[in-house]
């Protein structure tokens, strides 16, 4: 896997809700292997970036290519391009009418019309690795917030997606789940896949980018390693935004 | 007054037939009217709101004297079993609609986009994930619909039709025996709707425990 492979790129786009621009003129590469983390103050746009990857949302100008193919026209066949890029959400967005396991299977047996046995194989086994192989035919509502989380992340990459979009998946979580969530996805990266995450979890953001991408006002504005980014962010808003994390001592 | 009996057992044949196949048109009505609405689709969208209000503010004894009364005078003649399944229809379509829509409306769109997000079509969303969940919380109150239209047709004696009802009336008449008469209507109607109420409750029970509808 050559690293700077470009996989997702996106061109100049703009996106309008119809009221004035959410995104202008945003550009950005995401290359195989890759890991970028999307940071920036809420309502900035970072789940609308994420929606028009995977065109849940139009976009009105701009260009969106993965593997060199344009996907943002008309004729995108938009069923094979999700397969290819794996999505979370921030409220899980389980079915509640299904097992865990038919929540994972509805895909692997609907879209790509894989055999059901082949199909349970891998389920459990991606099941297994996330530690909720024993909660397979339960119902989701009987699962943790962490624990559900967890599923919408195997029930993604059961696709097997080039890539794949995390969008605040910890947000809705009491603190002492989201370590599992985001262990999860480091382990992902770990192994090598192609991730794009939107988090407030500086920490983890810290460990687990290769690339930070401040996005304000429906621009980027500044896009660095973590290190750099973190320690010494060269624009003021940057500067302003991270401030929000960071507490000073009464004492000082 | 026993020796009447199956008389009641014929006029509840032709209740529980005439009531079915209206029903049953009420279903396929109330579908596409919910789906009309659901997809918000222009004209049609239209169409369907004033039949909603049409049938849900007129009583089915008028539209069944409109049916059996009215059309003929201008060359439409309906036999009494068709006009008592088109009546029973038009207002049970309405109501199914309703039963349809507020179950397809308490669906969060953000199930369709992860369903979309996985690589499902917009159809195979709908089948798999939307209309199960927004069945399961319509059947109580398509249940209750069905009680309701069973009852309603109590009024097809109207026209002309030899329903339980009219097997009453015509008995007082004849024998005076009123008591007996309206006893066995009201045994007749129970037997007819306390099967299809417990059917409808082990229903309800049954999709919530297979968590339906969360
Ligand atoms: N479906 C929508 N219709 C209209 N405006 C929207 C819609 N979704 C988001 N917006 C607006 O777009 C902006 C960016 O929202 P969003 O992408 O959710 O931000 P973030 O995820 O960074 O918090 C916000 O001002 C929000 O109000
Ligand atoms: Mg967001």
């Amino acid at each position: 896997m050559e690293k700077n492979e470009k996989l997702l790129e996106i061109h100049h786009l703009r996106k309008d809700y119809g009221n004035g621009p959410v995104l202008k003129d945003v550009s950005l590469d995401v290359h195989k292997g890759e890991v970028l983390v999307l940071i920036g103050p809420s309502g900035c746009g970072k789940s609308t970036f994420l929606r028009c990857m995977n065109g849940l949302e139009s976009i009105q100008s701009g260009e969106i290519l993965l593997d060199g193919q344009v996907i943002s026209g008309d004729k995108t066949k938009w069923s094979e391009v999700r397969q290819k890029i794996g999505m979370v959400f921030q409220s899980y967005e389980l079915f509640p009418h299904m097992t865990v396991i038919d929540n994972v299977l509805l895909g692997p047996l609907k879209v790509q019309k894989r055999n059901r046995q082949e199909a349970e194989e891998e389920a459990k086994k991606l099941l297994e690795r996330v530690g909720l192989l024993d909660k397979k035919d339960v119902y989701p509502r009987q699962l943790s917030g962490g624990q559900k989380q967890r599923v919408a992340i195997v029930r993604a990459l059961i696709m097997k997606p080039e890539i794949m979009l995390f969008d605040e998946v910890t947000a809705a979580l009491d603190p002492e789940m989201v370590r599992e969530v985001l262990d999860v996805m480091l382990e992902l990266a770990k192994g090598g896949s192609t991730m794009v995450i939107v988090t407030h979890e500086m920490q983890f953001a810290r460990a687990v980018a290769d690339q930070v991408v401040f996005l304000d006002g429906g621009e980027i504005v500044e896009m660095d390693a973590p290190e750099a980014f973190f320690n010494c962010p060269k624009t003021k808003r940057a500067q302003k935004f991270l401030n929000t994390f960071t507490f000073e001592s009464k004492d000082e | 007054m026993s020796e009447y009996a199956h008389l009641y057992v014929e006029a509840a044949k032709l209740t529980l037939g005439l009531g079915a196949a209206g029903i049953l048109f009420s279903l396929i009505i109330g579908l596409v009217c919910s789906l009309v609405q659901y997809y918000k689709i222009p004209v049609l969208k239209r169409i369907v709101s004033v039949y909603i209000e049409l049938s849900r503010n007129t009583p089915l004894l008028v539209q069944l004297f409109f049916l059996y009364f009215g059309l003929p005078k201008i060359g439409i003649m309906i036999s009494s079993e068709g006009c008592a399944v088109i009546g029973l229809s038009f207002l049970g379509g309405s109501y199914m609609a309703e039963a349809f829509r507020s179950g397809l409306e308490a669906i969060e769109n953000s199930q369709m986009e992860s369903g979309l997000a996985i690589g499902l079509s917009h159809a195979q969303v709908m089948r798999y994930i939307i209309f199960p969940q927004a069945l399961s919380i319509s059947v109580p109150a398509l249940c209750a619909n069905v009680i309701f239209l069973i009852k309603e047709t109590s009024v097809f004696s109207a026209v002309a039709l030899a329903d339980l009802m009219y097997v009453a009336k015509d008995l007082i008449g004849l024998y005076y025996q009123t008591d007996e008469a309206l006893l066995m209507l009201v045994i007749a109607y129970l037997i007819l709707l306390l099967p299809i109420s417990l059917a409808a409750a082990w229903l309800e029970r049954r999709l919530r425990y297979a968590g339906f509808g969360n």
